[in-house]
C-alpha cells in the first residue's frame, strides 16, 4: 500500500489531485482509492485529500494518518497545519514552491528523510506558463512520479486527459512534462534535497 | 466497464441505465453529485425519455416522485440528512401508498449542531417509514444495489432507499464496474405499476381508512417487507448470475463461521472492520464480521443463523438512539436465539469522526477482555464532556454547549487535519 | 369563444331557464345530461357546502374541456375527507390524495409521468382548500408555478381550516371569528393587515393564466376552467366557496353570501394572462359590506350592541380598494 496525503487550499484542486492520482494508479492496474476530507470550507481554507494505491482491494476507509508521501500545494500551510504529521520515516515530501527547502525553513526536517525524498517544485509557475491559471496539480503529480518512481508519467498524462478534455488537458500535460523533465535534469539521487528550480 | 471514478458519478450512471422516467433533483450535500450527474445525462440526451425536475425542496422532491410513480412512471430522487427529515411526511406517504420510488440517501448526520459529515442518523430516522433500506459497503455495491432496488421495489410495490455513506463513498474515487445497458435491460423490465392514476380507468387512490381496516392495511405493508426477505436474496443470486458479482443480499459474513466474536456493521465501515478482522485473525483471535445490507426488512432469521454460535457480538453503529444507545443492536437482539450472548453496542463515527483500524482493534480487544461497557462511544473524549458538565453544574447561562466543547478542545475547524 | 359577458342571466346553473334559451354550444356544462358528475352525489359534505358545489362544476367543466382525459391530485382537507372514505368514493375521475401540503407537487409529478409516457392528451388538475394552498402548500404551489409545470391548480377558498374545526388561515378575512381568532377582547376576530393575496402572487410568477371565480357565478367558473384548460403550463384558479358551518350563515344562503362577497367588492373576480389582468367581472349592483357581513355569525361581534362601525368601515375600505384596484365598477354605473 502506498498512501499519499495532499495538503492545499480550497480552490487549488486538492481533491482533484487525489482523484487524478487514483486514476493514474488505476491506469497501471493498481487498486486506488481517493477520498477528500470534504468540508463546507470555502476558497482559501486549508483542505486535505488522500489517495491510496495498492496491489489488491482497498477496504479500509479511514483517513491517511501515516502517509508515504505528502504533497503540499501551498507552502504557507507549512506553519499552519501539521502537514508532516505521521509521515513515514522513509516517506516523500513534495512542496509547490519556487523557493528551496532551506528557504522554506524545513531543511532540517527533510534531512531526516532518505536522500532525494524531498523536493520543491515551482508548480504554480509552470501552471501559469502552460495553463494560464494557478492550478499546480499536473506538475505536482508529475513531480511525485519523478521523486517516488511509483507511477509512470504516461499514467499521469492519461489521468489528466481523462479528467480534462481537449485543450485544457493538453496544456496540463505540457506542464506535467516540463515538471518531470526538471527532475530528470536535477540529480535527485545525489542530493538529499532535490530542488527542481535550481536547474 | 471497469472505471476509476467518483462514487456519485458511478451511481448516477447506474441509475441512468435503469431508465428512470422522472428524476426529482434538489441539492443537499453529500448526494448532490448524483443528481448533477443525472442532470448531465438527461441534458446531453444520453438518458432519453426522462423528465428531470428541479424541485424547490426535498418535500417537493418526494411529492413529485409520488405523483409520477402513481401515474405509472419510474421515479427516482436522492437526498441526505436534513433533506430526508424535511421530506419525512412524504417518505411515509410513499411507503403507505406502496409506490416503488427509489431514493439514494448519501448518509449524513443530522443537526443541531449542523454537521455535513457522514453517519447513519438520517436513514435511521426513517427506518419505520415502510421503505426497504439497503446499505452499500462500497461504490461497486452502491451501483449494483440501485439496479436491484428498482427491480425489488417494482416487484413488491414498495419504495427502496439505497443508503451509501456520504463522502466516504459518495465522494470516493475507486474502481467500479459500470454494467452495460443490455445487461441492465435484461435484469430490469419496464415498470408495470400495480395501481395507477389513469383517466381511462379512473380509481381513487389515497383515501381515508378508519380503525376497521387500518391495522390490516399496515399489516400488509409488514407482510410485503417479509416477502422482501425472500426476494432480496433471490434477486442478489440472479444479479450474480447476470452480472458476475456478489452484491446485495440480506447480510454478508466475513470469516464468521467459527468466530467467537462477531462484529456487525452497516455500510462502508465493514471494509475497515474486515481489515481489522484479518489483523486479529493473524494473532489467532477467532473474530469475524457480518455486514447487514438490508436493514429494512430486518434479516432476523439470516442473522440468527450467522450469529448463532458467537459468544459476543459487537455492533459498530453510526447512529445514536439518544436515550438508549444503538438502533442496530436493539434490532439485532431479536435475532439472537441464545439470550446469553453478550451484545456490545459501539457508537462510532458520528458526524464524520474517522473510524480507524487502531480504534476498532482497541475496542474489540476490550470486548474480548470483558472490559467493554454495554454501550460505548468509540474515541469519545470523555474529559471534555465531563468538563462541560461541570461548567453546566456551576453556571446557569453556559451558552451553546457545542461551542464550549470546541473552545475546550482548542482545535482548528473540522476540515483541517 | 363563449364568455360570461354574453350571458346576461344571474344564475344559469343546472337546468335553469337561461340555458334552454341558449344555443346548445354555449349552454353550461352542468345543463348537459351527459356531464361527467366528477364529484358524484352521496358524499358527506355539509348542507350548503360551497366547496362541493365549486369542485363539481370545476371538474365537470374540465372533464368536458379535455374529453375526459383528466387526472386529479387532491390536498388533504374537507374536500378529500367528505368525498372519499374507503371503500366509497364520490370521484368519477382518476384521483390521488397524497398529503396536505403537496398537491401541487404531486400534480407536477403526474404531469411529468404523462409527458414521458407519451400521454399528451392527459391533463392534470391539483386542488385543495385555502389551508392546503395559501398556507401549508404554498411552497409547492410556488415551485409548480415557477417551473411552469403543466398543472391547473384550483384553490377552493372558504377562508379558514374548516376540516379541523374552523381555525384561521392566511385567507381568513379581517375581523372574522374563527376558533383561533375568537371574538373576544378589544379587537375581536382576525386581525387587520394580515393575510396574502395568492392570485396576485400567482400572477407575479408570470404564469399563463390566473383567475378568481365564485360559486355565485357558476357559469363564469365553468368558463374559466374551460379557458384554463386551453393553456399549457401552470395555471391558477381561486374559487370563493362559502362554508355555512364556518361562516355561520344559513345553509340555504351559500350562493347569496358568495354573491354579496362579489357584489360588495370584498372578493374581486378577475382573470389575468402572463401576469397582466385581462378581464374582470363587473359588479352589477354594488352593495355595502354590511349586507355581506351581517349574514354571517363570524362577523356578529361587529354588530352587537352599539356595533363596531369603525372596523366595519375598515372592511368597507378594503372593498373600496378592491373596486378601484381591479376596476370592478364601470364608469357611470350606479355605485
Amino acid at each position: 500500500m502506498f498512501e499519499v496525503r495532499i495538503h492545499g487550499r480550497g480552490g487549488q484542486g486538492v481533491v482533484t489531485a487525489a482523484e487524478l492520482l487514483s486514476i493514474a494508479g488505476f491506469e497501471e492496474g493498481f487498486w486506488a482509492q481517493a477520498i477528500p476530507s470534504f468540508g463546507s470550507e470555502r476558497m482559501g481554507a486549508p483542505v486535505v485529500a488522500f489517495c491510496r494505491l495498492n496491489e489488491c482491494e482497498i477496504r479500509s476507509r479511514e483517513p491517511i494518518t501515516s502517509p508515504d508521501a505528502v504533497i503540499i500545494q501551498d507552502p504557507t500551510l507549512l506553519h499552519q497545519v501539521k502537514v508532516f504529521e505521521g509521515l513515514s520515516p522513509g516517506g516523500y515530501v513534495l512542496i509547490n514552491s519556487s523557493r528551496s527547502l532551506d528557504q522554506l525553513g524545513i531543511g532540517e526536517f527533510v534531512d531526516k528523510l532518505p536522500r532525494g525524498h524531498a523536493a520543491c517544485l515551482p508548480a504554480t509557475e509552470l501552471a501559469l506558463r502552460h495553463v494560464g491559471r494557478p492550478v499546480p496539480n499536473a506538475a505536482l503529480l508529475a513531480g511525485l512520479c519523478a521523486i517516488t518512481g511509483r507511477l509512470k508519467p504516461a499514467s499521469i498524462e492519461a489521468a489528466i486527459r481523462r479528467k480534462f478534455k481537449g485543450e485544457v488537458g493538453e496544456k496540463n500535460v505540457a506542464a506535467a512534462r516540463e515538471a518531470f523533465a526538471m527532475f530528470a535534469n536535477v540529480e535527485v539521487k545525489e542530493g538529499a534535497r532535490a530542488h527542481a528550480q535550481a536547474v | 466497464m471497469l472505471r476509476q471514478c467518483e462514487g456519485s458519478q458511478a451511481v448516477a450512471e447506474a441509475i441512468g441505465l435503469c431508465r428512470p422516467q422522472v428524476i426529482c433533483a434538489y441539492p443537499i450535500t453529500p448526494q448532490t453529485h448524483i443528481v448533477e450527474g443525472l442532470g448531465a445525462l438527461v441534458k446531453s440526451g444520453a438518458l432519453a425519455n426522462c423528465e428531470y425536475i428541479n424541485v424547490e425542496s426535498e418535500f417537493a422532491a418526494m411529492s413529485v416522485a409520488i405523483g409520477a410513480s402513481a401515474a405509472g412512471a419510474r421515479a427516482y430522487t436522492a437526498t441526505a440528512s436534513q433533506g430526508i427529515l424535511y421530506m419525512a411526511e412524504a417518505v411515509y406517504n410513499a411507503g403507505g401508498l406502496g409506490l416503488p420510488i427509489v431514493m439514494t440517501v448519501g448518509n449524513r448526520s443530522i443537526g443541531a449542531p449542523i454537521n455535513i459529515w457522514n453517519d447513519h442518523t438520517d436513514s435511521m430516522a426513517l427506518r419505520d417509514a415502510g421503505w426497504i433500506q439497503l446499505f452499500a459497503e462500497d461504490n461497486q455495491e452502491a451501483v449494483d444495489l440501485h439496479i436491484q432496488a428498482f427491480r425489488l421495489g417494482e416487484e413488491l410495490s414498495l419504495p427502496v432507499m439505497v443508503c451509501m455513506d456520504g463522502f466516504i463513498l459518495t465522494h470516493a474515487y475507486e474502481r467500479v464496474d459500470i454494467p452495460t445497458q443490455e445487461q441492465v435491460d435484461q435484469f430490469l423490465p419496464p415498470y408495470e405499476p400495480r395501481q395507477v392514476v389513469d383517466p381511462d380507468n379512473p380509481v381513487t387512490i389515497g383515501a381515508m381508512v378508519g380503525p376497521e381496516a387500518f391495522m390490516e392495511v399496515r399489516y400488509l405493508a409488514h407482510a410485503k417487507q417479509l416477502r422482501a426477505l425472500e426476494l432480496i436474496p433471490e434477486l442478489a443470486a440472479e444479479f450474480k448470475q447476470k452480472f458476475g458479482r456478489d452484491s446485495g443480499g440480506l447480510i454478508r459474513s466475513y470469516r464468521a463461521d467459527d468466530a467467537e466474536t462477531i462484529v456487525v456493521g452497516l455500510g462502508s465501515v465493514n471494509g475497515t472492520i474486515k481489515d481489522v478482522v484479518d489483523e486479529m485473525r493473524n494473532e489467532g483471535i477467532k473474530i469475524g464480521g457480518v455486514s447487514i445490507c438490508s436493514f429494512r426488512p430486518f434479516p432476523t432469521a439470516a442473522l440468527s443463523t450467522a450469529l448463532g454460535r458467537a459468544q459476543r457480538i459487537i455492533t459498530i453503529e453510526k447512529s445514536l438512539s439518544v436515550g438508549i444507545g444503538g438502533n442496530v443492536s436493539h434490532n439485532l437482539r431479536m435475532a439472537l436465539p441464545d439470550r446469553n450472548t453478550t451484545v456490545y453496542t459501539v457508537i462510532a463515527g458520528l458526524g464524520g469522526r474517522p473510524i480507524t483500524r487502531a480504534s476498532l482493534k482497541k475496542v474489540f480487544r476490550s470486548a474480548l477482555d470483558g472490559l467493554l461497557e454495554p454501550v460505548s462511544f468509540l474515541d469519545l473524549n470523555l474529559p471534555v464532556v465531563q468538563r462541560q458538565l461541570e461548567r453546566e453544574r456551576l453556571e446557569r447561562r453556559t451558552g451553546p454547549a457545542a461551542e464550549a466543547i470546541l473552545r475546550d478542545l482548542n482545535t482548528l475547524p473540522a476540515a483541517v487535519h | 369563444m363563449s364568455g360570461p359577458q354574453r350571458v346576461k342571466f344571474y344564475q344559469t346553473g343546472t337546468f335553469t331557464v337561461g340555458n334552454r334559451l341558449l344555443d346548445v354550444s354555449v349552454r353550461s356544462v352542468q345543463s348537459d345530461r351527459s356531464r361527467n358528475n366528477s364529484l358524484n352525489s352521496g358524499h358527506r359534505a355539509c348542507q350548503g357546502c360551497g366547496e362541493a358545489l365549486g369542485a363539481r362544476y370545476a371538474l365537470d367543466a374540465a372533464m368536458r374541456a379535455v374529453n375526459g382525459k383528466l387526472v386529479v391530485a387532491n390536498a388533504t382537507g374537507c374536500l378529500e375527507v367528505f368525498s372519499t372514505p374507503y371503500p366509497e368514493s364520490s370521484w368519477r375521475v382518476a384521483w390521488l390524495h397524497s398529503l396536505f401540503a403537496n398537491a401541487a407537487a404531486v400534480g407536477t409529478g403526474m404531469a411529468a409521468a404523462m409527458r414521458v409516457k407519451g400521454r399528451h392528451d392527459v391533463r392534470v388538475i391539483a386542488q385543495g382548500g385555502d389551508g392546503g394552498t395559501v398556507d401549508i402548500g404554498f411552497a409547492c404551489l410556488s415551485g409548480m408555478f415557477e417551473r411552469n409545470d403543466d398543472v391547473l391548480y384550483i384553490c377552493y377558498d372558504n377562508e379558514a381550516y374548516m376540516n379541523t374545526g374552523v381555525q384561521r388561515s392566511s385567507a381568513t378575512p379581517a375581523a372574522a371569528r374563527t376558533a383561533t381568532t375568537p371574538a373576544v377582547g378589544d379587537q375581536p376576530g382576525n386581525v387587520f393587515g394580515q393575510g396574502k393575496n395568492v392570485p396576485l402572487i400567482a400572477m407575479a410568477h408570470g404564469i399563463p393564466y390566473v383567475a378568481t371565480a365564485s360559486v355565485c357565478d357558476l357559469r363564469d367558473l365553468e368558463y374559466k376552467v374551460e379557458k384554463a384548460m386551453g393553456f399549457h403550463g401552470a395555471r391558477y384558479l381561486h374559487v370563493h366557496v362559502p362554508c355555512p358551518l364556518g361562516w355561520g350563515c344559513d345553509t340555504g344562503d351559500t350562493l347569496k353570501v358568495a354573491r354579496l362577497a362579489a357584489e360588495s367588492g370584498l372578493f374581486p373576480i378577475f382573470e389575468a394572462e402572463y401576469g397582466e389582468i385581462t378581464g374582470r367581472r363587473a359588479i352589477r349592483k354594488r352593495v355595502p359590506v354590511d349586507d355581506y357581513l351581517r349574514m354571517q355569525s363570524r362577523f356578529a361581534h361587529l354588530f352587537k350592541g352599539r356595533g363596531d362601525p369603525a372596523r366595519v368601515a375598515m372592511i368597507q375600505a378594503i372593498a373600496d380598494r378592491n373596486i378601484r384596484r381591479f376596476g370592478l365598477v364601470s364608469e357611470g354605473a350606479p355605485a
